[in-house]
């Protein structure tokens, strides 16, 4: 590893941020692209949250009786009813934990 | 009418809960680099020139396999290019900055930040100084990355392994979404994403982080062309 090459995956991810805020602008930009544009969170971030709970450190898929599955849910459960970051958080890792170190130990 | 540094606490309280998965995430990134062999600076360089996550542990693992750097790279940029799609969101609500405002306010836009400060936006669009609060959410990330991943560097994974604190990376965008899952088209849209992601999970570069969202937004014009 360069410093070189950080400095071009550095510039490389800048241009990621830069380029759309610095360059387009609002009339660039129809009525339905901005509709869709609505939608990207939900369409970005499953993304990083599924491959998270469904895929382990060597890149297979899990068991379905995998305890991530299980802490996922009740992390779901209570950050739909709490609307609450830290708790759907601390929810989905301590029913985890409660699985790993507790039941399955 | 909000004054700025009210809108840049604001946007410090939105972000601050996911420091709970960034800090330990962070640390683990920190300590990944060092374990892996890599010169500590050259690791602590990457927080500061690349200041992205996931693509962090990336490209060290590629580099400690032995691919190219040319790969590496690249990977980086493919991981980090879902920026694009925050960015053109964002575009609406910074369009009046100047040039420069844009240009310094870009390097701060991390996953969190934008999740957080694009409902902010939404709720109050008619606040003069909205900016503030994306900076507010980006300069809190930047300042806890920074100390989580050089403390990672300096004192090594002194978070233990079997806590499995990974998987709060998940869960803090499982927070993120999870009130969406009330309407039924971000359900398919979210659903979509996440089978995607799965199903293209080797796809060469880590591709499958914009692939999948790519092919998530074109199911939600087709719903958007349904719902007329």
């Amino acid at each position: 590893m360069t410093l070189v090459s950080i400095i071009f995956a550095g510039i490389l991810t800048y241009f990621t941020r830069m380029t759309m805020v610095a360059l387009i602008s609002r009339e660039m930009l129809g009525d339905k692209v901005k509709a869709v544009l609505e939608y990207v969170p939900s369409a970005v971030f499953p993304a990083i949250i599924f491959p998270g709970i469904f895929i382990n450190d060597f890149g297979t898929f899990i068991e379905m009786n995998d305890p991530k599955i299980f802490g996922a849910l009740v992390a779901v459960i209570v950050g739909y009813f709490s609307k609450n970051i830290i708790a759907t958080i601390l929810a989905g890792l301590v029913s985890y934990w409660f699985l790993i170190f507790v039941i399955f130990s | 009418m909000l004054s700025k540094k009210q809108l840049f606490t604001r946007g410090m309280l939105d972000i601050s809960p996911h420091m709970l998965s960034v800090i330990p995430f962070g640390i683990i990134c920190g300590a990944i680099g060092v374990e892996l062999g890599f010169n500590p600076y050259l690791v602590y360089a990457m927080s500061f020139i690349i200041f992205g996550g996931a693509s962090q542990i990336v490209f060290l693992q590629l580099l400690s396999g032995g691919a190219s750097s040319l790969v590496a790279v690249t990977s980086v940029g493919i991981i980090n290019s879902r920026h694009l799609l925050y960015g053109a969101v964002l575009s609406e609500y910074l369009e009046k900055l100047s040039f420069i405002k844009k240009l310094l306010i870009s390097y701060v836009i991390v996953d969190q930040g934008f999740a957080e400060s694009n409902k902010f936006f939404k709720k109050n669009k008619s606040e003069e100084y909205l900016h503030y609060h994306l900076i507010g959410t980006g300069c809190t990330m930047w300042v806890c990355w920074q100390i989580a991943t050089l403390s990672g560097i300096i004192l090594g994974s002194f978070v233990p392994e079997e806590l499995g604190l990974k998987f709060a990376i998940p869960l803090t965008f499982i927070a993120i979404v999870v009130q969406d899952l009330k309407k039924i088209d971000h359900v398919i849209v979210m659903i979509t994403c996440g089978l995607s992601s799965l199903l293209f999970f080797d796809a060469p570069f880590k591709s499958y982080i914009i692939i999948s969202p790519l092919i998530a937004l074109f199911v939600a014009s087709l719903l958007l062309r349904l719902k007329k």
